[in-house]
């Protein structure tokens, strides 16, 4: 287990490159998500959908 | 030729409601590829005889690198098809591109600049092929900037897809830079499709991450395009039965 974390001596470079990866791949789906959500939001409110319930 | 589905396929409405049904058809195998990919590459590839374990930054490097191209280049033949034939749904995809392949431009440079430290003994050089990919990032950043600064949404459609398009003379050049200069960057080991300079038990995992990235470029597209559609299609009389529900 200690090994694999180590990476043959190059864990200070190969899992900061996998943190990353990890960062940008969550990030694109919230992203996208959150501006959907968003938009939809403002939609609702424009065509006045959900106002008086 | 009948294009009337090509027309109903481009209309706002529709394409809003097939992007929501396409999308977990794009996320849950990306998901599934990239998981297996991350444990092939991490876990049962190989150390590289010369790289030793460093070489698996490969499996996160290669993957944004390729969509850091094909992001672009769906951006820019969806811009073209925008400016060309007027359809808006096209514009809409070109803007939904952009920052996801810029995002992904970052993570091969990133990634690169991480192993280039213990391989190449520094973070970053000015050859050819970092120089040209770090080029299309600021690609990317001009059309969304450009884009972001016009108020007139149509405006806006067509001089960012101007630049796009113009931008796609650097796909060639990121690609070929290896071969046309004397780079430190080594050269491709996909392209020779015949005989690939990779074993096939580091090989595999590579490929799967390649098409997991790829698929799940395609599942976030679509959730931006819903986005987008939204946005432009501020006042049709169809958004009001489609999300009302």
């Amino acid at each position: 287990m200690i090994d694999f974390f180590n990476m043959g001596g190059y864990g200070a470079f190969v899992w900061p490159c996998f943190t990353l990866a990890a960062i940008v791949l969550v990030w694109n789906v919230s992203a996208a998500r959150r501006l959907h959500a968003a938009a939809r939001e403002r939609a609702l409110r424009r065509t006045g959908v959900g106002e008086g319930g | 030729m009948n294009w009337t589905w090509f027309h109903k396929l481009a209309s706002p409405p529709h394409a809003y409601r097939i992007a929501a049904r396409l999308a977990p058809w794009f996320g849950w195998p990306a998901f599934l590829l990239i998981a297996a990919g991350l444990y092939g590459g991490l876990v049962l590839a190989p150390a590289d005889y010369q790289q030793g374990d460093a070489f698996r930054i490969v499996y996160v490097h290669a993957p944004s690198a390729w969509l850091s191209m094909f992001v672009y280049g769906t951006m820019a033949v969806a811009a073209a098809i925008g400016l060309i034939w007027r359809i808006k749904l096209a514009h809409a995809v070109a803007a939904s591109s952009a920052p996801i392949g810029a995002s992904f431009t970052f993570l091969a440079l990133a990634t690169g600049a991480i192993w280039g430290k213990p391989m190449w003994g520094t973070w970053w050089v000015w050859d050819a092929r970092l120089t040209s990919e770090l080029l299309l990032l600021f690609l990317y950043a001009g059309v969304m900037s450009l884009r972001a600064s016009i108020d007139d949404r149509d405006r806006a459609d067509r001089a960012s897809a101007l630049l796009a398009i113009v931008g796609v003379v650097n796909l060639p050049i990121i690609h070929y830079s290896v071969y046309w200069w004397n780079t430190l960057h080594q050269e491709s080991t996909l392209t020779k499709i015949a005989k690939p300079s990779m074993a096939g038990d580091m090989l595999w995992p590579l490929l799967t991450m390649l098409l997991g990235f790829t698929l799940y470029f395609g599942a976030v597209l679509l959730i931006r395009l819903r986005a987008e559609i939204l946005r432009r299609e501020r006042d049709a009389s169809w958004l009001r039965a489609e999300i009302g529900r």
